[in-house]
């Protein structure tokens, strides 16, 4: 008996263990992230830092401004998220609510699919296709560039949305459409005026995790956005939070005020996140409280 | 006596299983009229054939006729939306929208395309006192529904129903989720809907149907045993299973 109840005491001691190395993971990186982004800031100022127009970490008098980073990191979010929210909320009203049992096991392992493709493949193909596709086609001497960025990160956040709508939308009681339907509203009437309302916590879980995953977003956008710190516009190549990281780490020395300032970009865009993972625990608290 | 809904050998299959076999009955105008029988017996398929939300179920196949004012309401040329805006249907579990008082009741209308506000105030009035709880949620409109009793949130429903002006009310089991109190009001409220609607009700309260029901219809392994005077039907079965069915003596 009392060697059940030690067994039973070091097996929970074991799973507390390993449920405290996540929670460990998260709080080293948090602290690091703050230690090290902090003094660039202080050296740079605040303002000069996150409203600064120019990125000059090389040049003999350094400028380390972010805001094209932080603006292109936005704009393109918010492209993506305008061209894919829409697309992906109809397919998600189609898989749940009209789709055949065929068509949707299709529909849905296409976009597990496209879930599962790694981020360097979307660049990949955005480098090969979409790049000189958008450079002939508006007739640019670059096709990298924001535009490229906006529609790859459309494509990367679909999964995220589609598949989290649709389990939203499927949980919706039977019992509500029903109803709906017994007062004579079409079907289609019924899925927007009724489902879509009772789901609109989930969908906008889904949309709000799309967001995450275009602002993190670093390898897809840095091969097709060009990469060059200008300030957002739709034709140019920019720059991203994320990618204004990655391009610079490997060749800045370490201690150097341009290292510091990469970690400073790094904890702006760990910022930005925290926000967006708040806003998503919100809304999925409210679509549990249902 | 004029009737409403009339059925002519109405079969219904779902899949290899007949639940319904060859019924023939018409139910007349401004009645009560009760489904009874045990579980499983098809009241509840065959109700809710009357307004063919069966169609939303996969592989139901129907066979025969239902005659609802003078048409036949599988014909190709009836709008079902239509129909069923005539045929209201409240159902077993209350299942009001999760949405404001006011919106729930509007709902139907609002489907139905109207949109001038004064109206809506209106019609979101009167159904709520033809369902007997507007003095309840007057002071409320604009609260969730869900906030409610289920007593409350039934007769909601009811009210949600009636604001699209039905002929024919179907209900299934409406008060087997509720406590005593809540059924007797329900009861009554039934009771007197019957002055401007046609009520189809299914039940498994026999004395709910001795209460409130002028017609009485015992159904029993998709067929329709007997069909009567709710009296007469209680007190002189002319079939056996009948009789052994209201005495209790299974079901």
């Amino acid at each position: 008996m009392k060697k059940k109840r030690l067994f039973e005491s070091a097996v929970q001691g074991i799973f507390l263990l390993l449920g405290l190395i996540t929670v460990g993971c998260v709080l080293i990186i948090s602290v690091y992230l703050i230690v090290s982004g902090i003094p660039a800031i202080k050296e740079i100022g605040l303002f000069d830092f996150l409203f600064g127009r120019e990125w000059q970490s090389t040049s003999s008098n350094p400028k380390f401004g972010i805001l094209p980073f932080i603006l292109t990191s936005v704009y393109g979010t918010a492209g993506a998220i305008v061209i894919g929210v829409p697309i992906g909320f109809f397919t998600a009203v189609y898989l749940s609510k009209l789709a055949g049992k065929r068509i949707r096991a299709a529909i849905e392992t296409a976009v597990n699919l496209l879930a599962g493709i790694p981020s360097v493949v979307y660049g990949l193909v955005g480098m090969l296709v979409l790049v000189p596709g958008i450079r002939s086609l508006f007739n640019i001497p670059d096709g990298a560039s924001l535009l490229a960025a906006i529609i790859v990160l459309a494509v990367m956040i679909l999964p995220s949305i589609i598949k989290v709508s649709v389990t939203a939308l499927d949980s919706v009681p039977k019992e509500y459409e029903d109803a709906s339907l017994a007062l004579g509203a079409t079907p289609v009437e019924t899925y927007f005026k009724i489902s879509v309302p009772a789901a609109k916590s989930g969908i906008a879980a889904s949309v709000v995790l799309g967001v995450g995953r275009a602002i993190g977003e670093a390898m897809a956008v840095m091969m097709v956005a060009g990469n060059v710190a200008n300030m957002p516009s739709i034709f140019q190549s920019v720059r991203f939070l994320t990618t204004a990281v990655a391009s610079e780490m490997a060749y800045s020395s370490p201690g150097s005020l341009q290292r510091n300032a990469l970690f400073s970009i790094a904890l702006v865009l760990f910022l930005f996140i925290m926000l967006i993972n708040a806003a998503l625990n919100f809304f999925l608290k409210r679509e549990k409280g249902k | 006596m004029s009737y409403i809904v009339t059925t002519e050998k109405l079969n219904l299959w779902y899949g290899e299983t007949h639940a319904l076999k060859d019924i023939n009955i018409s139910i007349p105008k401004n009645s009560i009229t009760a489904l009874i029988g045990p579980s499983g017996c098809g009241k509840s398929t065959f109700l809710r054939t009357l307004n063919r939300m069966n169609d939303l179920i996969q592989n139901v196949s129907t066979q025969g006729k239902i005659i609802y004012n003078g048409q036949d309401i599988f014909d190709k040329n009836v709008d079902v939306n239509e129909l069923r805006r005539n045929v209201g249907m409240v159902f077993q579990k209350p299942n009001p929208f999760p949405m404001s008082i006011y919106d729930n009741i509007a709902y139907g209308p609002r489907t139905h395309g109207i949109t001038n506000r004064a109206r809506l105030d209106e019609l979101v009035e009167e159904s709520l006192r033809g369902a007997a709880i507007w003095d309840e949620v007057k002071d409320r409109l604009k609260k969730n529904a869900l906030g409610l009793s289920g007593g409350q949130q039934q007769r909601i429903c009811i009210a949600r129903a009636l604001a699209v002006k039905p002929e024919v009310l179907l209900m299934d089991e409406p008060t087997s989720a509720l406590d005593p109190i809540s059924t007797s009001r329900i009861e009554e409220l039934i009771l007197n809907l019957k002055e401007k609607y046609t009520i189809i009700i299914v039940t498994h309260n026999m004395q709910q149907a001795v209460r409130i029901s002028d017609n009485t219809a015992f159904f029993l392994l998709g067929e329709l045993i007997e069909f009567g005077e709710t009296e007469k039907v209680f007190s002189y079965p002319k079939d056996k299973r009948t009789e052994d069915y209201i005495t209790g003596r299974f079901g």
